[in-house]
């Protein structure tokens, strides 16, 4: 006698803590293994792009602070190079250091988001109690700077809003001291942890063909042993300057995923470290009139700062006729701008390229043949964030 | 290719007449080809080593509605070997099928389907091209020009029918887009006399 086998189709989220977001994710499983995945994203949908276009470029800087939420300065970098590179303005040393420091500290709470809850899906609970104390410091640092824990509006065109307030310096310092303190005892849990490595290694592996070909950037391409990454093969404001290392995995699988935001995080650290020490006191926006808004104090003494000042957030600043692309290292990935301007003062088209959008796709390729249950940890090491992927 | 514009002149000797115009700026290559040599050079781009673009960073659509070929198709390319960026267009017109390149990199496959959900060009030989961004059942291209920044419809929960459903949109006031040009550079009929003037001197 013979018997009929159905495959079995589930639904996994879009409610569902291990979704990290609003993934909808459509499984086919024979028994435990998973045939095919077929995730279902847009529940985010802002249509970032689509108000791009409608406002001024100053105005357009808050909403790359809503897609990867997590790390909001890192995107902002991006749109800023962008200008700055159509309109040919320099960034004063100061500010480079300022934003090169805050995304690393974006970077850090990133990936200490990411490995927490990576190993909250697969059963650790202390770490992310541990990491998220450390994130909050972080996000007073990001408060104390900008005035605001997550949608900083802090990277400008030609610089940084304003200027570190007294005393956060000091303040970072102390952090780098006892921050790596937490990485080891959180590395201490997990690096060695038998359950943690049962649930990671081997699982979700990625060739560095597979890697080239479904586009992947950041950890994800280094995780399989391609040592790339634009801070230094493509270095922006003064990454140039600065020593650090990029961590390189071997076997592509998650568990090396893990070991180099790990081991990143400890760069950061350190890259935090030199940029406090080689920042001095000066200028932190450019000091172009017809870019940059006059400090309060200049308005009220001058005429043309006045005048500055109203045309600035009025019409904006006009960016003459280009097209361009300028791409950062965010914690994810490459995080990208194309950026087409038509000489008004708002961006005729502003595509943005999301790391976990390609990571996502390769979702149904990554977890063919694994078991249901190895579905959150690949999720989780891909390092989605649904801000980013939907847009 | 180490150099930009050996890389250039390499593109050019080796495609010829698929080339339209190529332009270095920014540090980065730009190619204008036709629309039926997509396959062909991007084939070449990837393959040959000296190019070696090896990975897709994005397609993207940019549309000009009052231009005679409306979409501009653009395809963001990169190559870690030589530490390049390609950004390869061309142009179509509004109803054209343009052939896909899934076959070639199968991370086109998410990008075409933004593509085609948001401005609404179709492709030749996808294996599922489906809307990814939208709602079920959207309709409409949002990032087309001629599509309201407000949207056509809204959802709200309704409570004799016990579900979500959805409207057209109901806007107290409208969108207002205020035109913010600068009064001191002149209104424009003065600036047109302006223009002429210089050009009779």
């Amino acid at each position: 006698m013979t018997k009929k086998i159905k495959n079995l189709n589930l639904n996994f989220g879009p409610q569902h803590p291990a979704a990290h977001g609003v993934l909808r994710l459509i499984l086919e499983l024979d028994g435990e293994v998973v045939e095919k995945a077929d995730p279902h994203i847009g529940l985010l949908h802002r249509g970032t792009e689509k108000l791009i276009e409608n406002k001024t470029y100053m105005q357009a800087v808050p909403y790359f602070d809503r897609l990867d939420y997590v790390a909001p300065m890192n995107q902002e970098h991006a749109f800023a190079l962008a200008i700055e590179k159509i309109l040919k303005i320099d960034v004063p040393i100061r500010a480079q250091f300022i934003r090169v420091m805050f995304c690393e500290i974006g970077r850090i709470l990133s990936h200490i988001l990411n490995v927490t809850t990576q190993a909250l899906d697969v059963g650790a609970l202390t770490p992310s109690l541990w990491g998220f104390e450390e994130r909050e410091t972080l996000m007073t640092f990001y408060e104390r700077a900008s005035g605001s824990r997550l949608h900083a509006n802090y990277f400008r065109a030609g610089g940084v809003h304003q200027d570190l307030p007294g005393g956060l310096e000091e303040d970072i310092a102390k952090f780098c001291e006892t921050f790596p303190k937490v990485i080891n005892d959180v590395e201490n849990l997990l690096t060695d942890n038998r359950i943690f490595k049962q649930r990671n290694v081997d699982i979700g592996v990625v060739s560095k063909k597979d890697a080239l070909d479904y586009s992947f950037s950041g950890v994800m391409i280094r995780g399989s042993g391609i040592p790339w990454d634009l801070r230094k093969s493509q270095p922006y404001d003064c990454y140039e300057q600065l020593e650090f290392n990029i961590p390189v995995g071997k076997n592509g699988d998650c568990y090396d995923r893990y070991l180099c935001r790990i081991e990143e995080m400890k760069e950061s650290v350190s890259i935090i470290k030199q940029c406090l020490a080689q920042m001095q006191k000066g200028a932190i926006k450019s000091l172009d009139g017809k870019i940059t808004p006059p400090s309060k104090n200049e308005i009220k003494q001058s005429m043309e700062a006045l005048i500055h000042h109203f045309k600035l957030f009025t019409e904006g600043y006009r960016v003459p006729k280009d097209e361009i692309y300028t791409a950062v290292e965010a914690p994810k990935g490459e995080f990208g701008v194309y950026l087409i301007s038509d000489g008004s003062s708002k961006p005729y088209k502003c595509k943005i390229r999301a790391p976990g959008f390609s990571h996502l796709q390769s979702m149904d390729h990554l977890i063919k043949g694994h078991m249901l249950a190895d579905v959150p940890a690949v999720l989780g090491s891909l390092d989605i964030v649904f801000g980013e992927v939907d847009r | 290719m180490k150099n930009l514009t050996d890389l250039e002149k390499r593109i050019n000797s080796e495609l010829t007449t698929k080339i339209n115009k190529t332009e270095i700026k920014h540090n980065q290559i730009y190619i204008e080809i036709d629309k039926n040599v997509l396959i062909d050079v991007i084939l070449f781009l990837k393959t040959n080593k000296d190019t070696k673009f090896r990975q897709l960073i994005d397609i993207t659509v940019v549309d000009y509605p009052e231009e005679n070929q409306r979409f501009k198709i653009v395809y963001l390319l990169l190559s870690h070997e030589f530490n390049q960026r390609l950004i390869l267009s061309y142009f179509i017109n509004e109803n054209e099928v343009i052939n896909s390149i899934t076959s070639i990199f199968p991370s086109a496959n998410w990008m075409e389907r933004e593509v085609f959900d948001m401005y609404g060009v179709s492709f030749k030989d996808h294996p599922d091209l489906r809307r990814i961004l939208t709602d079920y059942g959207f309709e409409g291209h949002p990032l087309r020009k001629d599509f309201p920044l407000t949207g056509h419809t809204e959802v709200r929960y309704s409570e004799d029918k016990k579900k979500v459903v959805s409207e057209p949109v109901k806007l107290e006031q409208n969108y207002r887009n205020f035109d913010y040009e600068s009064p001191w550079e002149g209104t424009k009929y003065i600036k047109e006399q302006t223009d002429n003037n210089d050009k009779k001197n």
